[in-house]
């Protein structure tokens, strides 16, 4: 086939113009499509921690229980196997940089409630090479067990020690089967998912409901006006090691 | 040329000898194979997909549930008429079914081993006793 010089020119603009006019089409749907979306959906979850109410009641363990026994978390004896997605560590051990002289006498050793810290830049996510954990549009840092290949990428990456591996398996270790709720197998990570499934059904998660105190107070931390944002606009919070850059969405009243 | 009654008399008897299985079926009433003996539901009367499609497609249902619960947070199942079911192994399938008694017992049946599901997944009637951790 022969073609003159107008010919080819003719032809390669209306190509360009017709790449240009799909995309423009694109990008005018995209907006459409965004607009649409109400504005309220901007949900990231996150929860306050009040020391202050929690050291009121010593050895209290009724969060740890709860969430231990919703979901189904083994009790192994030795340490090196343990599993768990709320426990509590010393004040001074979480917090190694309120380390005053005096100050200690009163907090070094006071129990503080931890899990996962659905940090905003979760680096755990970033290093799972099959995507079995993410980051969910509200914020929760989910854990899918299907697809954990046991590669322990994200227990090495997690900052807070948020992660437990099953070295074996968990189910002889568990006194108490909660059917509503899979246990794990041998060979995945596993840690707190912030009571999705609770979530799901417009519940709290199990900590919260459980606490004698009501310690902790759960919710929206992208609404301005939602209880957890004015407790935190009105006591002095902390969140565990900030200056790591992974903007963690618990936060400590103390 | 002078072979081909031979050589078509010879086709003719091949494809008469490999098909003698399906038109001797046909023609002898053959007794049908014994099926699973399953305990289906006393309290539903239909599945959330026809008897027909589930039993073919069951796992590809059950993977599609699984990735729509656990990675996309959407729990619901409208199924085709209509009716909305929670997409759960351990409530909806299981709160009709028993697993040794239906599940179990056609995957021994069909020689198919059984899946890495109960490894993590609990049946709802089982409640391991014991005290409290």
């Amino acid at each position: 086939m022969k073609i003159t010089r107008k010919d080819f020119l003719r032809l390669s603009g209306l190509s360009i113009l017709a790449a240009g006019a799909k995309q423009a089409v694109r990008a005018v749907e995209q907006e459409r499509l965004t607009k649409s979306r109400p504005a309220a959906r901007a949900v990231r979850w996150g929860m306050a921690v009040d020391l202050k109410k929690c050291r009121e009641k010593d050895g209290c363990n009724a969060c740890v229980h709860a969430c231990n026994s919703a979901h189904n978390i083994p009790q192994f004896a030795d340490r090196a196997h343990e599993v768990k997605w709320i426990w509590t560590e010393p004040f001074a051990t979480v917090f190694p940089f309120a380390k005053g002289s005096y100050s200690t006498e009163s907090d070094s050793g006071v129990p503080v409630p931890l899990m996962c810290n659905h940090c905003a830049n979760p680096p755990c996510t970033r290093v799972c090479p099959t995507q079995a954990t993410w980051k969910r549009g509200d914020g929760i840092v989910m854990m899918d067990w299907h697809r954990c290949i046991g590669c322990r990428y994200c227990i090495a990456a997690c900052p807070y020690g948020s992660r437990s591996f099953n070295w074996q398996d968990p189910r002889p270790a568990i006194a108490n089967i909660n059917p509503e709720f899979p246990t794990r197998t041998k060979g995945v990570v596993e840690k707190c998912n912030f009571c999705e499934e609770r979530l799901a059904r417009g519940q709290k998660p199990a900590c919260v409901d459980a606490c004698p105190q009501g310690i902790f107070t759960f919710g929206n931390l992208a609404d301005p006006d939602s209880e957890l944002r004015q407790l935190l606009r009105a006591r002095f919070a902390v969140q565990r090691q900030p200056e790591l850059g992974t903007g963690p969405s618990i936060y400590y009243l103390v | 040329m002078r072979d081909r009654i031979w050589i078509f008399a010879g086709l003719a008897v091949f494809v008469a000898a490999l098909t003698a299985p399906f038109w001797w079926a046909h023609a002898v009433a053959m007794p049908l194979a014994k099926r699973p003996d399953l305990v289906l539901p006393a309290n539903q009367k239909e599945c959330v997909v026809p008897t027909e499609t589930m039993r073919a497609m069951h796992m590809q249902l059950l993977v599609n549930w699984r990735e729509d619960v656990v990675r996309r947070g959407d729990r619901q199942y409208v199924a085709y008429n209509g009716k909305i079911y929670e997409k759960s192994l351990t409530h909806t399938c299981l709160g009709c079914h028993n697993k040794a008694e239906f599940c179990d017992r056609c995957h021994a049946y069909s020689g198919v081993s059984t899946p890495s599901c109960w490894n993590c997944h609990n049946e709802p009637q089982t409640r391991i006793a014991g005290s409290t951790p």
